[in-house]
C-alpha cells in the first residue's frame, strides 16, 4: 500500500456525491473552544469505498456526524450531491437521512428494551413499509451480519460486539446509497471483523453502496481502496490502496 | 400517519411498563382521590339541608333569653319564659301563620307493666304536629276538650312503642310518666336520627296543661314554634312577633330583646354553608392528592427525559420527522393521561359509592369536578410527558444522541 496520486476533488465535471469545502467545526466557545475540523477538503464519488483513520480525537466522528447530516458545520460548505445540507430544513435533511444514509455510530446507539429486530426495523418504519416486509428485511439482515437466532434480543442482552452488528445491520437495512461507519469493527474479533469486512466489500463492489468507514486499525482500512487520514482536524494525506482487497 | 404514531407509543409503552405504570398510578391517585372526596363531601351537605328542611322552612322558633349562637353565658334563665298568654295572644295578632305551638318538655321514665324507658315528654297541642308536618300512623289526635281540662292523654312516638310495646299495640293502653297514669291516644310516624344523630321517635306528647300540672310544676313554656304560610315572607313573621312580644314584655325601645327568633331557614343556610365549607377542605386535600400525583408523573417524566432524549435522537438519526416523533410522544401521553383518567374515575366513583354506603348518605354525581379531575391530570401527563419531548425533537440528532 503506498501513496498513489492526490485523489481530484471533482473525477470529472459531475458533481461529487459527496464534498467538503473548508468545512469548519468549532465546539463550545472562547478559550475552551475545539477546532475539531479546521478547514477539511475532500470529495467522494458515488461508488468509492473510503478509510478515514486518524488518531484519537482528530476529528473522525466528527466529520462521519456531519456527512451522515446528523450535525452542521460551523464554517465552510458540506455537498451532497451537490446540494448545500446547510441550506436544507430539518426536515428535509431527515428526508436525506431516511431514503440515502445508513449510518453505524461508534457507541451503537440501540433503543434499549427493544428487541434486536426491532431494533433493525427502525428505519424501515418511517420508511412506512408494510409489518411483514419490515419483519422479513430486518431478519435477513441479521442474518447477514451472523445473528441469526438473536432477533428477540434487548441490547442489555447482547455482547459488545452483537450489539455492534445490530447497529450496522439497521444502517443497511434500508440499502441505502452511502453507508457511513463509525468504527464498525471496533469490539469485534479478527474473525468477526473479517466477515464483516467481507460484508461491507460486497455491499460496496456489488450494490454499488458509497461506503465511508472510521477505523483504527491499518488491517481493517486496508480493504478499502482509499485511505484518508486526519489529523487534527485537518487531512494529512489522501491516498489510493492499491493493495485494497 | 396516525395510525403508526399509536403503535409506535402503544409499543413504547408497553416496552417501559413500569414508567407507564408509575405514571397512570399518579393520574389514578389525583383523580380518583378528588372524585371520592368531592361526592363524599356532596353528599353530606345534601344529608344535611335536606334533614333540616324537613323540619320545615318557614318554622320559627321563638326563646326566652338570648340566641345562644352569640355564646354561653346568655341569660337564658334570667329572663322571663313564655306563659299561656303570650301563646294566645301570638295565635290572635300574628297574620300568615300556619301554626303556632308551644313546646316544654321534660325527661320522665315512661313504664308500661314491666318495661320502662327513659325518655323525654313533651306539652303541647295539636299545633305541634302542624308545624312538624307530623302525621299520626295510628290512634287520634287530642280533643280540645282533653287540652282545656289537661287530660292524662298522650301521643308516643315510634322508639318508645317500640321500647314499651314492641309489637303491640298501643293504642287504648294506659303507661305511667313518673307515676301519673296516662292513656296512649295516638302513634306518631317514625321520622328517624337527624343527621345530628339525636332520635326524633323517642318522644311522647302530653296537653301542654297536663304537663304542666302533673309533669313539670309551672306553667311555662320553654319554646314557641311559629310556621308561616308558605307565601309569608318569613322575614316579616319574625319582625311581627318580635314586635308583638316586646310590647308584652314591656321592652323599651333602644332595649335588647330578652328573647330571640331563629329563622330556620337562616339555620339551614348556616348548616349548608357549614358544610360546604367542608366539602371545600375535603376538595382542598383532594386537590393536594392531585397535585402530588401531578408531581408524580412529572417526576417520572424528567426522570427519564434523558434517556428519551436519546431515543429521539435515534429515531431523528434514522430518518424520523420531527412531527412524527411528536406525535408518537403526543399519542403516548395522551393513551397514558386517559387510561390513568378513566381508571381513576371508576375508582373514585367506586370509593365514594362505598363510603356512602357506610355515611348513610345521598350519592352526588357532580360531573363538572369528574372533568376538572380528569383534564387535569391529562394536562399533566401530556405537558410533563411532550413538552420535553418536544425540546429534544428540536435538537440536531447529534445532540440529542448526546444529551446527559
Ligand atoms: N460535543 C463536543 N463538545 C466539545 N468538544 C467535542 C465534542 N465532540 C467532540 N469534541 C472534541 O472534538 C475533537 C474531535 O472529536 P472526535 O470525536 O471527532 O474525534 P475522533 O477522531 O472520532 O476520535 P476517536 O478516534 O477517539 O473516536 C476532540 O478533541 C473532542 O474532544
Ligand atoms: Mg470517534
Amino acid at each position: 500500500m503506498q501513496a498513489a496520486r492526490q485523489y481530484p476533488q471533482r473525477a470529472d465535471g459531475k458533481a461529487a456525491l459527496i464534498e467538503l469545502q473548508r468545512a469548519v467545526k468549532v465546539y463550545g466557545g472562547g478559550a475552551a473552544s475545539v477546532r475539531a475540523l479546521d478547514g477539511i477538503d475532500f470529495a467522494i464519488q458515488a461508488g468509492e469505498f473510503v478509510a478515514i483513520m486518524g488518531p484519537s480525537g482528530s476529528g473522525k466522528s466528527t466529520a462521519m456526524n456531519v456527512l451522515g447530516c446528523l450535525d452542521t458545520l460551523t464554517a465552510g460548505r458540506y455537498l451532497f450531491q451537490g446540494v448545500d445540507v446547510g441550506n436544507l430544513a430539518r426536515n428535509q435533511r431527515a428526508l436525506l437521512r431516511r431514503h440515502f444514509i445508513g449510518f453505524v455510530f461508534q457507541g451503537f446507539n440501540l433503543l434499549a428494551r427493544t428487541t434486536a429486530l426491532e431494533n433493525v426495523e427502525l428505519p424501515l418504519v418511517y420508511r412506512g413499509m408494510p409489518a411483514r416486509e419490515r419483519r422479513r428485511r430486518a431478519a435477513d439482515a441479521l442474518g447477514r451480519v451472523g445473528l441469526s437466532g438473536r432477533e428477540a434480543h434487548t441490547p442489555a442482552e447482547l455482547s459488545g460486539g452483537q450489539q455492534q452488528r445490530v447497529a450496522i445491520a439497521r444502517a443497511i437495512v434500508t440499502a441505502p446509497d452511502v453507508l457511513l461507519a463509525d468504527e464498525p469493527t471496533g469490539n469485534l474479533d479478527t474473525g468477526t471483523s473479517r466477515e464483516i469486512m467481507k460484508l461491507v466489500t460486497s455491499l460496496n463492489r456489488d450494490q454499488g453502496i458509497t461506503v465511508i468507514m472510521v477505523t483504527h486499525e491499518r488491517d481493517i482500512a486496508t480493504y478499502a481502496p482509499r485511505i484518508v487520514s486526519f489529523l487534527d482536524g485537518r487531512i494529512a494525506s489522501d491516498v489510493r490502496n492499491r493493495d485494497a482487497a | 400517519m396516525l395510525w403508526r404514531a399509536i403503535r409506535l407509543a402503544l409499543q413504547a409503552i408497553r416496552r417501559n411498563a413500569l414508567r407507564s405504570f408509575l405514571t397512570v398510578l399518579g393520574i389514578v391517585i389525583g383523580v380518583g382521590a378528588v372524585i371520592a372526596m368531592v361526592t363524599i363531601g356532596h353528599g353530606t351537605t345534601e344529608r344535611v339541608t335536606s334533614d333540616l328542611q324537613k323540619l320545615g322552612s318557614n318554622l320559627l322558633i321563638v326563646r326566652p333569653g338570648q340566641s345562644a349562637m352569640r355564646g354561653p353565658g346568655a341569660a337564658g334563665a334570667e329572663a322571663d319564659p313564655f306563659k299561656e298568654r303570650d301563646l294566645q295572644a301570638l295565635r290572635q295578632q300574628l297574620y300568615e301563620v300556619r301554626a303556632v305551638a308551644p313546646v316544654a318538655s321534660r325527661a320522665v321514665t315512661a313504664v308500661f307493666g314491666n318495661e320502662n324507658w327513659n325518655t323525654r315528654v313533651t306539652g303541647t297541642d295539636n299545633a305541634f304536629l302542624a308545624v312538624q308536618d307530623w302525621n299520626l300512623v295510628a290512634g287520634r289526635r287530642f280533643l280540645d276538650s282533653e287540652l282545656r281540662a289537661g287530660r292524662a292523654v298522650c301521643i308516643i312516638g315510634a322508639t318508645v312503642r317500640q321500647e314499651l310495646f314492641g309489637r303491640r299495640d298501643p293504642i287504648g293502653e294506659r303507661i305511667r310518666l313518673r307515676k301519673i297514669p296516662c292513656e296512649v291516644i295516638g302513634l306518631l310516624e317514625a321520622k328517624g336520627e337527624t343527621s345530628f344523630g339525636t332520635d326524633q321517635d323517642d318522644t311522647v306528647l302530653l296537653p301542654l296543661r297536663a304537663f304542666h300540672r302533673r309533669i313539670a310544676g309551672d306553667t311555662d313554656i320553654a319554646t314557641i314554634m311559629v310556621s308561616a304560610a308558605d307565601t309569608a315572607d318569613t322575614a316579616k313573621v319574625q319582625a311581627d312577633i318580635e314586635r308583638l312580644l316586646r310590647e308584652r314584655r314591656h321592652i323599651s325601645p333602644g332595649e335588647d330583646d330578652d328573647f330571640y327568633v331563629r329563622d330556620m331557614k337562616q339555620v339551614i343556610t348556616m348548616m349548608a354553608g357549614t358544610t360546604s365549607v367542608m366539602t371545600g377542605l375535603l376538595g382542598a386535600v383532594a386537590a393536594v392528592s392531585l397535585l402530588v400525583g401531578g408531581i408524580g408523573i412529572m417526576n417520572i417524566m424528567l426522570v427519564s427525559v434523558t434517556e428519551r432524549t436519546r431515543e429521539i435522537g435515534i429515531r431523528l438519526a434514522v430518518g424520523a420527522l420531527e412531527r412524527q416523533v411528536l406525535l408518537q410522544f403526543l399519542v403516548e401521553a395522551v393513551v397514558l393521561s386517559l387510561f390513568g383518567g378513566t381508571v381513576g374515575i371508576v375508582l373514585g366513583l367506586g370509593l365514594a359509592g362505598a363510603a356512602v354506603e357506610l355515611l348513610d348518605i345521598p350519592f352526588v354525581f357532580d360531573p363538572a369536578i369528574v372533568v376538572i379531575a380528569f383534564v387535569f391530570s391529562a394536562a399533566v401527563g401530556v405537558i410533563f410527558g411532550f413538552v420535553p419531548a418536544r425540546r429534544a425533537a428540536r435538537l440536531d440528532p447529534i445532540e440529542a444522541l448526546r444529551h446527559e
